[in-house]
């Protein structure tokens, strides 16, 4: 079986480090260390780029030119924004609860950051190739909205507060259609394990083809679940201001910041899993393509996104419950009796 | 408050400290996120400035951000009453420090048309610190734009503001104008 580029490099420096070292146990630490490291390394970046793309997508979108001033095509733009919002005042409003306060953007980078252990970047890159790969992801995915609720709660200010409660209702009803859409790959797949579902892709089609009613409930889910237009209400600027973080200055709000987009290319990469074949393609190596589908996803998400206003919040709740879960009920039955009929051919 | 004066005297050539000071006067510079504040028309401009004719967004300045704590530059885009003025200075005061104050328009400099009128403030500068004046009724979306590069040259060489400032002081000639005034 052959291996992917990243695996090769790994499997590289695995070798150089058994040569140096030669304890078995130490360089499988040192590996993991260098696997977490690449990680956020890839995460930050992928965040702090993403700002630039969103600014210059929206310009292009709007017949604008976007950032050009800053640095070669506006490319040292993040950096400056980034600098500034470090050397900001640091505000703790009177009256917050200090210790939830604090610790809610710090703890918003763990479900964004602990998702990308599952990963698949190319054939058998992947960080923890574990049995319940999808239901895990989910499971650590949807803790997110539990630091909206810390900062808004802990904000002591009636924005925040709605945003708070919105990010709960948005969570609690959008959660739902979003794993029955993911039911049918897993009941065509026949395993939770990640690299099951990019194999059976590769064999045969991409489940866009295969599942295209559970990819569009999944797109829409996904809005929700990051909290973009057209279902931003966390912090739709607005009714609420800013939301859960109408109270967080500086770097404090950067990380909520940051983390959004963290959680834009997550999403896009878990669409390009589910839906696009992963890493599998013809020619080009498995990371190229992986990386060529999840631009490709990102793109499709800043279109959308730059594209269509704000709904309602009643509507959104109706529209999830009354549309997107019966619908995802429909195609899981729908995907069982494809599946019962499949067997008999 | 730049870094380079809470530092004292003693530790002034220390080179760190001015390059640190530096980078992060490029990057406030380069970065200045406008409150989304409209007092009256002026803010009709302020809108256009952002939007495809004439683009803020090319310095990196179209980042409106709702609240006041996520933003550096409070554009005063109109006619402020003194029933406004509290909420405002709220506003203002709300702001993370470094923040910066643009008057736009006749109204927000002096109060423009409705400067003999009792509910008008009569120049922004009453109540609130004023970094630069944009005149006109209102005033073009290029003039607000040339008005946020001048704040961004204020920003990053505030030696330049204060020179060109004393030569103003310099060349007004005083007899003359107690002169008219007689």
């Amino acid at each position: 079986m052959e291996t992917g580029i990243v695996m090769t490099v790994a499997n590289l420096i695995r070798g150089i480090l058994m040569l140096i070292l030669g304890n078995e146990f130490i360089v499988s630490v040192i590996m993991k260390l260098i696997g977490i490291g690449a990680m956020i390394g890839v995460i930050s970046f992928a965040a702090i780029l993403f700002t630039y793309t969103e600014r210059k997508v929206c310009a292009f979108i709007q017949v604008r030119l976007g950032p050009n001033r800053v640095g070669p095509r506006g490319l040292l733009q993040p950096i400056a924004d980034m600098l500034k919002l470090m050397s900001k005042e640091d505000i703790i409003p009177y009256g917050v609860d200090r210790v939830v306060w604090a610790l809610a953007p710090m703890v918003l980078f763990v479900p964004s950051a602990l998702a990308y252990a599952f990963f698949p970047f190319d054939d058998g890159a992947i960080f923890a190739d574990v049995n319940v790969g999808i239901f895990l992801l989910i499971a650590i995915s949807s803790q997110s909205v539990l630091t909206f609720l810390m900062a808004g709660v802990a904000s002591n200010s009636k924005y925040g507060m709605i945003g708070a409660m919105r990010a709960v209702a948005t969570s609690l009803s959008y959660e739902a259609p979003m794993v029955f859409s993911l039911l049918g790959i897993v009941m065509i797949t026949g395993s939770l394990r990640m690299s099951d579902i990019v194999a059976a892709q590769q064999n045969t089609v991409w489940f866009i083809v295969l599942q295209p009613i559970a990819f569009l409930i999944y797109l829409t889910t996904c809005f929700a679940e990051t909290n973009r237009t057209p279902f931003d209400f966390v912090e739709c600027e607005s009714e609420i201001v800013a939301g859960a973080f109408t109270e967080y200055s500086g770097m404090r709000w950067a990380l909520f910041f940051l983390a959004e987009y963290a959680n834009l290319l997550s999403i896009s990469v878990l669409t390009t899993t589910f839906f696009l074949g992963g890493w599998s393609g013809p020619i080009l190596p498995g990371f190229v393509w992986f990386w060529l589908k999840t631009i490709f996803m990102l793109m499709i998400f800043l279109w959308i996104r730059w594209t269509f206003p704000r709904v309602r919040i009643d509507q959104m709740m109706s529209f999830g419950w009354k549309v997107l879960l019966p619908l995802a009920l429909v195609n899981v039955l729908f995907t069982g009796v494809g599946i019962y009929i499949n067997r008999f051919m | 408050m730049e870094v380079v004066d809470i530092v004292p005297p003693v530790l002034k050539n220390n080179v760190a400290v001015t390059t640190i000071d530096k980078l992060f006067k490029w990057a406030r510079g380069n970065s200045i996120w406008p409150l989304s504040s409209g007092l009256a028309c002026c803010a009709i401009e302020m809108m256009s400035c952002a939007a495809a004719r004439f683009d803020l967004a090319r310095f990196g300045y179209e980042v409106f951000r709702a609240g006041p704590r996520q933003s550096d530059l409070l554009i005063v885009a109109g006619t402020l009453t003194w029933k406004m003025a509290p909420p405002l200075v709220r506003l203002y005061e709300e702001m993370p420090e470094p923040k910066y104050v643009i008057a736009m328009g006749s109204c927000a400099i002096g109060g423009g048309p409705f400067a003999d009128s009792y509910s008008v403030v009569k120049g922004i500068d009453e109540v609130l610190p004023v970094d630069v004046y944009i005149p006109g009724c209102p005033p073009r979306p290029e003039a607000l734009i040339d008005g946020m590069l001048k704040l961004k040259e204020k920003i990053m060489h505030p030696e330049r503001v204060a020179e060109s400032r004393k030569q103003f002081v310099r060349s007004i000639d005083v007899e003359k104008i107690e002169e008219a005034n007689a």
